[in-house]
């Protein structure tokens, strides 16, 4: 449920449709596809600060539009996005994520990672792959990798290693396992900092976990059925409150124990 | 064409290289001045005012992970798999780089302590200095590390003493 708060200004000056609003006020505010932000620009002699617009808000000529609906957050000094929801997810640049490998051709396998196409992962960047050496990756297997290349027109390229040749945890990884899809939304919030969900988790018993950006989480414990009910509170756990989630921790703890 | 004297050459012979050797500086700069005249007709170009590319200040950005500074994605709790966690506090411990708590984590996270360092050095140094030492002066090096033992000058060297009859 989105609240519509009218800036005063906005009505007199625009009859048009796109609504003027002034950002700052509407840091923290929901905003609707459409919205046209102003901001107030320093007008010094040589420089203009640099404005970054992040995910959700796009440029027009010497404007920005929202085009996503959301919430807006701002970072300092001068990064503004949109806080949205979604569950399909769009690669970009840099960000690392679980593939799953579908196919060998050549010198190259390819990789899904839940976008509009698969991406390409080469085999030499692994760590430590050359010509000669080939890393060990079949069909089927999990792999945690990097977008090099990832935009509307090129097909994406994922790679194993860091700039240095570093694998820095990439690469296939787990034997066993489950793998589930969750929104977008939930995986920002299980690696923010502060993350009180991850935080209750690790109370509970010894597992592990691999999330990707694109929403895919593979989790693993000790037992099938501790690596069930991991699974089970990730999913639902989007939804709920701390105090809901708060309870069916405690309970999950006294059955366990 | 006989009667003229010279022959009349066109001007793409002129052109060739081993007609150049012959020609006159001024002939040649006509020639030139030619070929330049005709490519730069040739060349078409756009009569257009000159458009001044507007400074953007604005600059879009796909992904999330400059907004909200997001952690490694790979997660391991209680010990299940040390490897992660190593890894954890290593990809961790570089988002922030500002921390002073930072510096603290990198030695512990060193596999020998300063300490247990610079004892296995003294050890060491000691055992390779005793390896090298003839069997004669082995005692000496030992009785340095015992500051209490009597030992024997190491000047005094054993000499062979002929029986006597």
């Amino acid at each position: 449920m989105f609240l519509f708060a009218f800036h005063p200004e906005a009505n007199v000056a625009n009859s048009k449709e796109a609504m003027l609003c002034c950002v700052k006020e509407k840091i923290g505010e929901a905003v609707l596809p459409g919205d046209l932000l102003a901001f107030e620009i320093q007008k010094s002699e040589n420089k203009r600060e640099k404005l970054i617009c992040g995910p959700g808000l796009r440029r027009d000529g010497e404007d920005v539009f929202v085009c996503k609906s959301g919430i807006l957050r701002h970072k300092e000094p001068n990064l503004y996005w949109i806080d949205l929801q979604q569950r399909r997810y769009v690669p970009a640049k840099g960000e690392s994520v679980i593939g799953i490998v579908t196919a060998k051709s050549g010198d190259v396998f390819k990789v899904d990672v839940g976008g509009s196409e698969q991406a390409s992962l080469s085999y030499l960047a692994f760590e430590g792959a050359t010509k000669r050496n080939r890393p060990n990756v079949q069909v089927g297997d999990l792999v945690y990798a990097q977008f090099i290349i990832a935009n509307k027109d090129m097909e994406p390229e994922l790679v194993c290693i860091d700039s240095c040749g570093r694998a820095n945890g990439m690469g296939v990884f787990g034997a066993g396992g489950l793998l589930f899809k969750v929104s977008l939304g939930l995986v920002r919030k299980l690696l923010s900092p502060q993350s009180e969900i991850v935080k209750d988790l690790e109370k509970i018993f010894p597992f592990e976990m691999v999330i990707g950006l694109n929403g895919r989480i593979w989790v693993k414990a000790k037992t099938t059925q501790q690596t069930l009910i991991v699974a089970n509170i990730l999913e639902s756990c989007e939804n709920m409150t701390t105090e809901q989630r708060r309870s069916i921790f405690g309970r999950v703890s006294e059955n366990v124990l | 064409m006989a009667s003229d004297g010279t022959a009349k050459l066109s001007k793409n012979v002129l052109r060739m290289k081993f007609m150049q050797r012959g020609l006159d500086a001024e002939t040649r700069k006509q020639l030139e001045e030619e070929e330049k005249r005709i490519i730069s007709d040739e060349h078409w170009y756009l009569d257009l005012p000159e458009l001044k590319e507007k400074e953007n200040f604005i600059i879009e950005e796909r992904s999330f992970l400059p907004c909200e500074d997001l952690l490694y994605g790979r997660m391991s709790f209680k010990g299940f798999n040390p490897e992660v966690e190593k890894l954890m506090t290593l990809m961790n411990s570089q988002n922030r780089t500002e921390d002073v708590e930072e510096e603290e984590q990198n030695k512990t996270g060193v596999d020998v302590s300063d300490e247990e360092m610079a004892r296995r050095y003294e050890s060491l140094v000691g055992s390779i200095k005793r390896k090298f030492t003839k069997k004669r002066n082995r005692p000496a090096i030992q009785g340095e590390d015992n500051v209490n033992s009597n030992i024997r000058s190491p000047k005094i060297k054993k000499v062979f003493l002929k029986p006597q009859d």
